[in-house]
């Protein structure tokens, strides 16, 4: 069984003068959800015993709002026969939160193969949440079409291939795409004209505004021999650095990896349809099998709340049984 | 007798040109093919030698879709679903480095000889 071990961090993150980094590495593979919390200045990590509830710490925020990543709508291996059932389960999971969400963000790779009907399927499924959901693109939904049909599915305001920003109760959300233009050996990239873009879009804004930049493949490097990284994401970055508060939420790796950076928390979600190795411990990232009864603890839905006065977000990760 | 030479000749040789070609030339041997499989996000093998004018067929046996992309924008395949296959004619010698457009850490290449 995998470890429960938490990881007690000490961040001193409101103290001017004492500037600490710290990595967060929280690697929840089994058993219950974990909660990363800011509390007066102080990050902890706590095992969740009941996912649903997230502690009374956070049960009352100022906005809520859930990621899902990586449904591969129209997958059917062995590692997952049923993705639309266990995409199912993750809306399920999400209407049975204590603390609804106000909208859904949706972190790629919607689709397996970029048919219409894997998108209406994925859509039809989430519409019992009642909420709506902002999504970026993973590669598997820009396959033939560079995108144009992902991009009038989902993407009716956004600029280029697909990047756009909204507010939220004083929170900035960024959606930035970073499946196109994949080259021959390389990482992922976000592109010059995206770069200059996102530059612009948060130049004016104040440095206490809390940031969520979300897109599909990790903007840290998580593993390069398998792509798990983006290029030029650390220009990106710069343009962030003057922001109190940055949550960056990732998808593609379908395994719930954390990081914390300066002011900056990097997230990556489980997938709802399958599960991948985890870094370097198998041949190649591919879907990787485990018994039917585990599954679903291998799949999950992510919480997170921005409560006014503390600087990070609440990034609660949950298991879908 | 010169006088008649030429153009017998050439009747000759019109005659030849005008016949079917099968019953002229010697049977064909069948076109070259060579295959590439491609598993485990690798495509094997990763480089293949073959004559100018050889088809390759890339087929996917393994569990996740990929495509096979020119780096130079020769061919390009639709995506590739488990067991689907994309087929190229390389008529003309020279390297043609290729990798999957969805995981650009694959790669391989097809050299033309």
């Amino acid at each position: 069984m995998a470890d429960k071990t938490k990881d007690e961090i000490l961040y001193d993150h409101n103290h001017d003068g004492i500037d600490r980094r710290g990595f967060l590495k929280c690697m929840a593979w089994a058993g219950t959800g974990t909660l990363c919390v800011m509390q007066g200045g102080v990050m902890k990590s706590f095992a969740l015993n009941r996912p649903s509830d997230p502690g009374p710490a956070v049960a009352k925020g100022e906005l809520s709002f859930v990621q899902i990543s990586d449904s591969h709508m129209g997958f059917n291996k062995p590692a997952n026969p049923d993705v639309a059932g266990t995409l199912q389960a993750a809306v399920d999971k999400i209407n049975g939160l204590a603390t609804p969400p106000e909208f859904l963000l949706h972190t790629g790779d919607v689709s397996h193969l970029s048919r219409a009907e894997q998108f209406d399927n994925v859509d039809q499924i989430l519409k019992s949440t009642g909420k709506q959901t902002f999504f970026v693109p993973g590669e598997h939904d820009v396959l033939d079409d560079d995108g144009k049909q992902f991009r009038e599915r989902y993407g009716k305001n956004s600029k280029g291939s697909g990047w756009y920003s909204f507010d939220q109760k004083g929170v900035h959300f960024v959606g930035l795409v970073n499946v196109m233009n994949l080259k021959a050996g390389g990482l992922a990239s976000l592109g010059q004209e995206q770069l200059e873009w996102l530059e612009d879009d948060v130049k004016h804004l104040k440095s206490s505004t809390p940031i969520v930049v979300f897109a599909h493949i990790p903007l840290w490097t998580v593993y390069p021999e398998w792509g798990w990284g983006t290029e030029d994401s650390g220009q990106a970055l710069g343009y962030l650095k003057k922001f109190g508060s940055v949550t960056v939420l990732n998808g593609h790796i379908h395994q719930i990896m954390q990081k914390v950076e300066g002011n900056v928390t990097f997230h990556t979600a489980a997938s709802t349809a399958f599960p991948q190795p985890e870094p370097g411990k198998a041949p190649s990232p591919g879907p990787m099998a485990v018994p039917a009864d585990q599954l679903r603890s291998y799949l999950g839905i992510t919480n997170v709340n921005y409560l006014q006065g503390h600087q990070a977000l609440a990034v609660v990760d949950s298991k879908l049984g | 007798m010169a006088g008649l030479a030429a153009p017998l000749a050439l009747a000759a040789i019109l005659l030849l040109a005008g016949a079917k070609s099968s019953t002229l030339r010697a049977p064909q041997a069948p076109a070259a093919s060579a295959e590439v499989k491609i598993d485990n996000f690798s495509f094997g093998p990763a480089a293949i030698t073959v004559a100018a004018g050889t088809t390759v067929t890339w087929a996917n046996r393994d569990d996740i879709p990929h495509t096979v992309v020119s780096d130079d924008k020769v061919f390009k395949s639709k995506v590739l679903d488990t067991d689907e296959k994309f087929s190229y004619t390389f008529s003309q010698p020279g390297t043609y480095p290729y990798f999957c457009s969805v995981h650009p850490k694959m790669t391989g290449k097809v050299i033309v000889q």
